[in-house]
């Protein structure tokens, strides 16, 4: 059965809550609404429920409809926003836009009005919301955005945010020429941002006279990171084109694959194991829950569910032989693989498999599952 | 309960070719190994993770097998008291 969408309405006049409650439930698609009247109110929601749309009103006191945007973009960078004013400004329409917003709506008026802004909603809320990949308006990969400021020979700095994590990629004269996410800097970072799976980004203004620490073309620069992210199984980054920009006149991505009909396990879980793509050597990584049957959660893998699956049939069968033959404890499954040596360990219901190159020693594998470990008990 | 030592052969079709488990310990035992080590580089290779070796680490035994053809080649050893893999 389909999930309803649902939609988290934000205006501190409780009259316009009632009016805005009201018209947008009689919608196509039947969402769910919930209100608040105050920014605080609105991100104590949002934490504790998902939602596929926020519509916030601009002005509101304490808390304004830029102040929360800056903290939705950060804290949940797949939610579909809304901004609704009274006011026709194009300087809050430029900054609310450039802040990733997907629509900037007047608040209607008329009985036109109300049916275009009601089509509007809808149309948000209907197209295909959990695809994944970098919310965004037309899905350009990432690698086409840095391609499009090249080419232009242009000069800015984007900024991608996947969950907690930011990167920054410095572009100078249509040069890449300095990156830095979370710990690393330079082509590390450049390719670490690159095979991030989803978020958003900004394009801000240049900083011009940037140290430089990334010395390749943007040619090269691609082409390798085109290339590790084929070795490495991971679909490239899509990104999102602010609504305020055209889009670049070239190929689109195809959209990332539907989600599964199962319920995902939390973002929470993709986060830890995204905090251990880093570790060096590292290909892939699933944590399965044993527990509860679901989608696991993983990072640099094509088919997730299908090594999950694997991972799950193994641990259980070998877990299960060794209880009746008193081996004692399960530890670990360590194998060697055409492709990738891969490592399993268990941690209560959950079994984390993690890809490794295979020219990485065991005592590296078995050094970086402990760091996976730790970062997934944190 | 004693642990097992030793080497044994299966083919792809499930039946052990040859062991040097003793013969204190059933064939089940042996089968049931066998087949569960088969079945999980089958199913690796269907999830598109192909694997050659494979080691299952218990407090008190390691089990490794190695694909062979289809079959595999299992050695079976008690674990040293100091190895904490």
């Amino acid at each position: 059965m389909t999930k309803k969408p649902k939609i988290l309405l934000l205006d501190d006049d409780q009259d316009i809550l009632d009016l805005y409650k009201e018209m947008l439930g009689a919608l196509p698609s039947g969402p769910e609404i919930q209100t608040a009247n105050s920014g605080a109110r609105a991100i104590a929601l949002l934490e504790a429920e998902t939602f596929t749309l926020l519509i916030s009103d601009l002005k509101m006191p304490k808390m304004d409809g830029l102040q929360l945007l800056t903290i939705v973009r950060k804290r949940f960078p797949s939610l579909r926003t809304v901004v609704m004013s009274a006011l026709n400004d194009q300087q809050f329409k430029d900054r609310a836009y450039s802040m990733g917003i997907d629509q900037f709506l007047e608040k209607p008026r008329t009985g036109k009005e109300i049916n275009y802004f009601c089509e509007c909603i809808e149309g948000l809320l209907t197209k295909g919301e959990s695809t994944g990949g970098f919310r965004g308006v037309q899905s350009k990969s990432l690698m086409d955005i840095i391609q499009l400021e090249c080419l232009s020979q242009s000069s800015s700095v984007l900024k991608i945010t996947t969950g907690p994590v930011e990167g920054r990629i410095w572009i100078e004269n249509g040069e890449v020429v300095d990156a830095v996410a979370a710990d690393a800097i330079g082509e590390e970072a450049f390719r670490l941002i690159a095979s991030w799976k989803g978020g958003s980004f900004e394009i801000l203004p240049p900083e011009l006279g940037r140290k430089r620490t990334i010395h390749s073309s943007y040619h090269a620069l691609l082409l390798e990171t085109a290339q590790a992210i084929d070795e490495a199984g991971a679909p490239s980054a899509v990104a999102e084109i602010p609504h305020g920009e055209t889009a670049p006149p070239f190929k689109v991505d195809a959209a990332p694959s539907a989600p599964p009909a199962r319920e995902r396990e939390p973002d929470t879980a993709d986060s830890k194991l995204f905090d251990s793509s880093r570790l060096p050597g590292i290909k892939f990584i699933v944590a399965v829950n044993r527990a509860k049957p679901r989608p696991p959660a993983s990072w640099g893998l094509e088919n997730p569910e299908g090594v999950g699956d694997w991972v799950d049939d193994t641990v259980n069968t070998f877990r299960r032989l060794g209880e009746k033959y008193q081996w004692g404890d399960f530890k670990s499954i360590e194998a060697r693989g055409l492709q990738s040596n891969v490592a399993i360990i268990t941690h209560n219901d959950h079994a984390i498999a993690a890809g490794w190159e295979r020219s990485l020693a065991w005592a590296q594998v078995r050094d970086g599952m402990k760091k996976i470990l730790a970062r997934w008990i944190s | 309960m004693a642990l097992p030592t030793g080497t044994f052969t299966m083919d792809r079709t499930g039946r052990i070719v040859t062991t040097t488990i003793s013969n204190n310990f059933p064939e089940k035992l042996s089968l049931e190994i066998g087949h569960a080590v088969i079945d999980a580089f089958r199913k690796a290779k269907a999830a598109e993770v192909v694997l050659t070796e494979i080691s299952m680490n218990f407090a008190a035994l390691k089990l490794t097998a190695r694909e062979l053809r289809g079959g595999a080649i299992v050695f079976v050893a008690p674990r040293d008291s100091g190895d904490n893999r």
